[in-house]
């Protein structure tokens, strides 16, 4: 394990197979013997990580959280070594019929709220959070409607957001909570079409993956590891469908200044402590 | 640089808008994006995040509108040219990674690799395939309408059997005439659409044919005839062939080649009006196909000294894998014979034997002609014109 650097990874798609695979090549042809090992969820993923299993993690930034917090639990730290350009500030807006009558967050008292998954940050977490902040209290001040798909990917995939939309716009809840970048495509898939809706709250900017090392993770490689996502390019025809796979057009340097709205909605709701006393 | 939205957002076509006048800009370049779409500029910070583009926020105190930064993230597909359009734009080799795209297209670069066979045109092109192809678009035909099925059948019962049984044997030739070039089509770079098309157009033709022979054999009876292991173990020969030059040789040249005379034979013995179209109609689309066999292949000779020499081993180890069979089916034999004599009287028989050996004699003379236009010397084009199957295919 010390001379091979291992990536955990969650299977959200079976294109993630595609991906790591495609990036082991690039690792191997820049002259670092790199490997992965994919979980079903990310809870066992950071778990595997504290184990010993990987020495870098590809974490949600939920489960960034988690890893953060497991480490100050047990005197060690954690720390994000790259992200996606794509990965920084990220908002999540909360979205009504325009015919509802709703135009700001106090009008959502007694009204049906969609979300995502239960552990997604975009489409649950900090959404809730943002409107907590507002003094809307879910679950009292409305009903949260849940659209689960894959509860432990945290909302990595998108069908949980899509059926949100899709129950807005049947009329089964008065509102629903997603990324911005989902708000644009289903805008123009016409899924939920901007002229027929209206975006009543958006929360600050937030952080979403990074790449997670522990204290113990084996320096020099973490260093090769990190230049050779660096320099990676998006004019490199090379790298581009990997690139592209994944989301992004450039890594950029890991960041946590991005999840205080998280580490708020985590704390107000003690949603990890199942996890973190687990 | 400017771009006034008005009211559309980038869920209704923006994008389109800014995307051209950031194409405008070099990188580092700033556009200063204006509207009043609700939404803009939640759109716009989405947007440039996922376009890999700067962006700085409108600023309500100043007035300053919202501005895009062309970065070179942007739209920086390497890409490459997939040939020229022209005849004379046909590269001598197609790299995998053109793949699917049309000749002249612009292929971004980093796309999947394709696993085509055939990528030289020095092994598959004829500088006529554009033409013949033209020539295949305009000639074809329908079959309910081109022949018809309700012309008299006024023959007896033992002549139909005959009718039927060539029938049988034209059906399996057709199938293996169908085969062939689809395998090959499957493996041939689309770089070379003439060819491309000319081999669909083959396949699709060979499909008609084999419709035509069956309506015409299942007219009076309810099954076909006799399909014998010898014809298929002669056919088998050609669908397993690898080779596209060799399979090419041994199918379109000397096959279809024999095949087109026995095609006009049937076409004047055949005992019905309908016997007489169908075969008629097919030889019309077999000359096309023996022609593309017989142009590509002396194109390919031109560049490769070596292929005759490869073409007459062909002939020899077809010969040496046929020579326990039976050769051609007795009864398509005895079909034939009694389709020409028109009945069973001795003089008619010995007629019709004497014109199915004039058959035999015509079918040798259409290979020995073929094969010296692929510049085989006189005296080794009738050696291994007399090589050829048996089976005639």
């Amino acid at each position: 394990m010390t001379s091979t650097f291992i990536l955990g990874a969650v299977a959200y798609d079976p294109k993630v197979v595609t991906i790591w695979d495609g990036f082991k090549d690039h690792f191997a042809a820049n002259g670092l013997a790199f490997d992965y090992i994919l979980y079903s969820n990310y809870e066992a993923q950071v778990r595997g990580q504290f184990a010993g299993h990987c020495h870098v993690a590809w974490n949600s930034p939920l489960a960034w959280i988690e890893a953060e917090r497991l480490a100050a639990r047990q005197g060690r730290t954690a720390r994000a070594v790259a992200m996606r350009d794509t990965d920084r500030d990220l908002t999540s807006v909360v979205v009504a019929r325009r015919d509802s009558g709703i135009a700001g967050p106090a009008d959502l008292k007694g009204r049906k709220v969609a979300v995502g998954a239960v552990d997604s940050p975009q489409a649950t977490l900090i959404p809730l959070e943002h409107l907590a902040a507002a003094g809307l209290a879910a679950g009292s001040d409305f009903e949260v409607v849940h659209f689960n798909i894959g509860e432990g990917k945290h909302g990595d995939h998108i069908g949980g957001e899509r059926d949100a939309a899709r129950a807005l716009m049947a009329g089964e809840v008065d509102a629903c909570c997603i990324l911005d970048a989902n708000r644009l495509l289903f805008a123009r898939e016409a899924t939920l079409p901007s002229e027929r809706t209206v975006v009543i709250a958006e929360t600050e900017p937030f952080d979403h993956c990074n790449f997670t090392v522990l204290d113990d993770a084996p320096e020099a490689l973490v260093r090769r590891f990190v230049e050779i996502l660096l320099a990676m390019s998006f004019s490199d025809p090379a790298v581009r469908p990997l690139l592209e796979m994944e989301g992004l057009r450039q890594w950029l340097p890991g960041r946590t200044t991005g999840y205080g709205a998280l580490n708020r909605a985590v704390d107000r709701t003690g949603f990890l402590e199942p996890f973190l006393d687990g | 640089m400017r771009v006034d939205l008005e009211g559309i957002g980038l869920d209704g076509g923006g994008d389109l808008l800014l995307k051209r006048a950031l194409r405008r800009l070099p990188d580092g370049g700033g556009l200063e994006v204006t509207g009043s779409h609700p939404e803009l500029a939640l759109q716009l910070r989405t947007w440039a995040r996922i376009a890999g583009l700067g962006h700085e926020p409108a600023d309500a105190a100043t007035g300053r509108p919202a501005r895009l930064i062309r970065t070179e993230r942007f739209e920086h597909a390497p890409t490459e040219r997939a040939g020229r359009a022209g005849l004379d734009g046909v590269a001598d080799h197609a790299p995998p990674h053109w793949g699917l795209a049309g000749r002249s297209a612009e292929v971004e670069l980093g796309g999947p690799t394709f696993d085509f066979g055939l990528v030289d045109k020095a092994e598959l092109w004829a500088d006529d395939a554009a033409r013949l192809y033209a020539r295949a678009a305009a000639a074809q035909w329908d079959p309910d309408s081109a022949i018809d099925w309700t012309a008299p059948i006024e023959h007896d019962e033992e002549i139909e059997d005959a009718v039927v049984q060539v029938m049988t044997y034209l059906i399996e030739n057709e199938t293996a005439a169908l085969l062939v070039p689809a395998r090959f089509l499957a493996r041939l770079h689309p770089h070379f659409r003439e060819v491309m098309q000319l081999l669909a157009m083959q396949a699709a033709e060979e499909a008609r044919h084999i419709e035509v022979f069956t309506r015409r054999a299942l007219m009076r009876r309810p099954a076909l005839g006799l399909s014998t292991t010898g014809g298929q173990a002669s056919l088998k020969t050609l669908i397993d062939e690898p080779d596209f030059a060799l399979a090419s040789f041994l199918l379109s040249v000397m096959g279809e080649g024999s095949f087109l005379v026995l095609l006009d034979f049937l076409h004047q013995t055949g005992p019905d009006p309908i016997t007489r179209a169908v075969c008629r109609l097919a030889a019309q689309d077999e000359a096309r196909h023996v022609a593309f066999g017989l142009a590509h292949l002396r194109r390919h000779a031109q560049e490769d000294p070596a292929l005759p020499a490869r073409l007459a081993q062909a002939m020899h180890r077809r010969h040496a894998e046929l020579a326990q069979t039976a050769g051609l089916n007795e009864r398509v034999f005895e079909s034939l014979t009694l389709m020409a004599a028109g009945g069973y009287a001795p003089h008619a028989i010995a007629r019709g034997h004497a014109r199915v050996m004039q058959l035999q004699a015509d079918m040798d003379m259409a290979r020995r002609t073929s094969l010296a236009k692929l510049g085989f010397p006189a005296e080794e084009a009738a050696a291994l014109s007399r090589l050829h199957t048996r089976n005639f295919m």
